[in-house]
C-alpha cells in the first residue's frame, strides 16, 4: 500500500469568521443552521486542481492597459504564501480582483455611481516562486458603499483568490490597508473573532517592498494550513 | 507556528475571475462517460442565489492535461449552475474502505464568510451504501440531500440549500 499524505491541520480557534455572522446581513440567510460534519480527508481533499502559467499567462502589472496607465495610486503588494510549518508554497496561482481608485468595479452589477476607468480591469494573476514570493503592480482600490447597515462603506481591499496543494486548502480572502477607519466598522472584517488573524489580513506599509518616484509598497503574507505531523493511518 | 489566513467573502464581483468555459471539464477534449451536473442553489427563504460561485473537483478520473478535474460555474438569473464532465469512479477511502463515485462541490458567495463544501453521489450506484463518507451522515433524510437524481439521460440533478427544510449537508474539512 501506498504513504498516503498527511491531512491538513484543524484551523486555530477563533482565526476563522463564522458563516453565522449576523452584523453581516447576508449572511442571515446563507448560513448553515445544521452542524458541518467532518470527514476525513481521503484522496479528494487531499489532492487539488493545478494550474500552470502556460495555461493561464500571468498579469502581475495591471496598473497598465495597452501602454495606458490607469488613473489612481500606483501601488505594488507582494508578499510570500507558506504553509503553517513556513514552507514557501511555490508555483501556486495567486489572483486578485479589485475596484477602481474611484471605488467602482468593472462589474454589469456593480452601479455605484463612480467612474469606471478604461484603463483599469482590476484583475490580476501570478504564479508564486521557489521561494512562495508573488508580487503584483496595481492601483489602490477606492472605498465604495453597500447596503448593510446606515452609510456603510467598505475599507479599502484586494480580493485574493488562491487554491494551494489541496482541496482543503482553497483560500478565498480580503487584503486590507493599514490606518484605514473603516476597518473598525466593517461587518466582514471584523467577523473574524481573533484581533490578531484580523491583524494579518491587513497590509503592512512597506517602503522597500516600494519603488522610490514610482509606487509605495505592501506586504500581504498569506498561510496556507499545513499538514498534521502524523500521516493518519491508510 | 504560524496560523492560516482567515478567510473573507468572494463577494457578488466574483464574476471578474470568471471563465465560463471552465464549466465545460471536457473542453480540452477528454473523453468517457460524459455528463451534466446541474441545479440551483437556494438560500433560507427558497429564493435563487444569483450570484453564486459553484466549484467542483471530482479525483476520478484522474486530472490530466485533457481532464482538469476542476470547474466552476456562475450561478445565472434563475440561481442555476450546470457543468459538463465524466462520470467519476469509485476511488480508495479511509482504511480498506472504498468511496463511492463522487464529486466534491464547493459554494462561494456573497453572505458566505467561509465557502462550504458538500459531496455529490448519483443515485442508483451500489457502492454508495458502504461509502465512507456517506455514512457519517446518520440521518438518512440529511444524506439525501446529497444524491444527485438522473433526470434524462446523462443529467444529473442536484440542487444545494445553504439553510431551511432542505439544507443541504455540508462537511467541515
Amino acid at each position: 500500500m501506498s504513504m498516503i499524505e498527511a491531512p491538513f491541520r484543524n484551523f486555530a480557534p477563533g482565526s476563522q469568521p463564522p458563516n453565522d455572522s449576523p452584523d453581516y446581513r447576508s449572511t442571515i440567510l446563507r448560513h448553515p443552521t445544521k452542524k458541518l460534519i467532518k470527514i476525513p480527508h481521503t484522496v479528494t481533499e487531499l489532492n487539488g486542481p493545478r494550474f500552470s502559467p502556460e495555461q493561464f499567462p500571468p498579469t502581475d502589472n495591471i496598473a497598465v492597459n495597452n501602454g495606458k496607465e490607469a488613473l489612481g495610486e500606483r501601488i505594488i503588494v507582494a508578499g510570500h504564501v507558506r504553509d503553517e510549518d513556513g514552507r514557501p508554497v511555490a508555483n501556486t496561482m495567486v489572483e486578485i480582483w479589485q475596484a477602481n481608485a474611484a471605488g467602482r468595479y468593472n462589474h454589469d452589477r456593480d452601479q455605484h455611481d463612480a467612474p469606471l476607468d478604461p484603463d483599469f480591469a482590476g484583475i490580476g494573476r501570478v504564479f508564486t516562486d521557489e521561494t512562495g514570493a508573488y508580487r503584483f503592480i496595481t492601483i489602490k482600490p477606492g472605498s465604495y458603499p453597500w447596503g448593510n447597515h446606515y452609510n456603510a462603506w467598505r475599507p479599502n481591499h484586494i480580493h485574493f483568490s488562491l487554491f494551494g496543494p489541496g482541496y482543503a486548502t482553497r483560500l478565498i480572502t480580503q487584503m486590507y490597508f493599514p490606518g484605514d477607519p473603516l476597518l473598525a466598522l466593517d461587518p466582514i472584517f471584523l467577523a473574524t473573532p481573533d484581533a490578531a488573524a484580523r491583524d494579518r489580513l491587513i497590509g503592512k506599509f512597506d517602503l522597500d517592498t516600494g519603488k522610490p518616484f514610482w509606487a509605495l509598497g505592501y506586504r500581504f503574507d498569506i498561510v496556507l494550513r499545513g499538514r498534521d505531523a502524523t500521516p493518519m493511518e491508510p | 507556528m504560524a496560523i492560516a489566513t482567515a478567510s473573507q467573502t468572494i463577494g457578488p464581483y466574483w464574476h471578474l475571475l470568471e471563465d465560463a468555459s471552465w464549466a465545460d471539464l471536457t473542453r480540452f477534449g477528454a473523453t468517457g462517460e460524459v455528463i451534466t451536473v446541474e441545479g440551483h442553489v437556494r438560500d433560507g427563504e427558497g429564493a435563487a442565489m444569483t450570484d453564486a460561485c459553484v466549484e467542483i473537483w471530482q479525483s476520478s478520473p484522474a486530472a490530466s492535461d485533457i481532464f482538469p478535474a476542476f470547474g466552476r460555474a456562475a450561478t445565472d438569473g434563475d440561481g442555476k449552475f450546470r457543468f459538463r464532465t465524466l462520470m467519476p469512479e469509485a476511488v480508495p477511502g479511509p482504511g480498506n474502505s472504498l468511496q463511492a463515485p463522487h464529486i466534491a462541490v464547493t459554494v462561494l458567495a456573497r453572505g458566505l464568510l467561509y465557502h462550504l463544501t458538500t459531496r455529490l453521489y448519483f443515485e442508483g450506484v451500489a457502492e454508495n451504501e458502504n461509502d465512507p463518507i456517506l455514512a457519517l451522515v446518520e440521518d438518512p433524510a440529511r444524506r439525501d440531500t446529497l444524491i444527485a437524481r438522473q433526470v434524462s439521460p446523462g443529467v444529473w440533478h442536484f440542487d444545494l440549500h445553504l439553510q431551511g427544510p432542505h439544507e443541504t449537508v455540508f462537511f467541515d474539512i
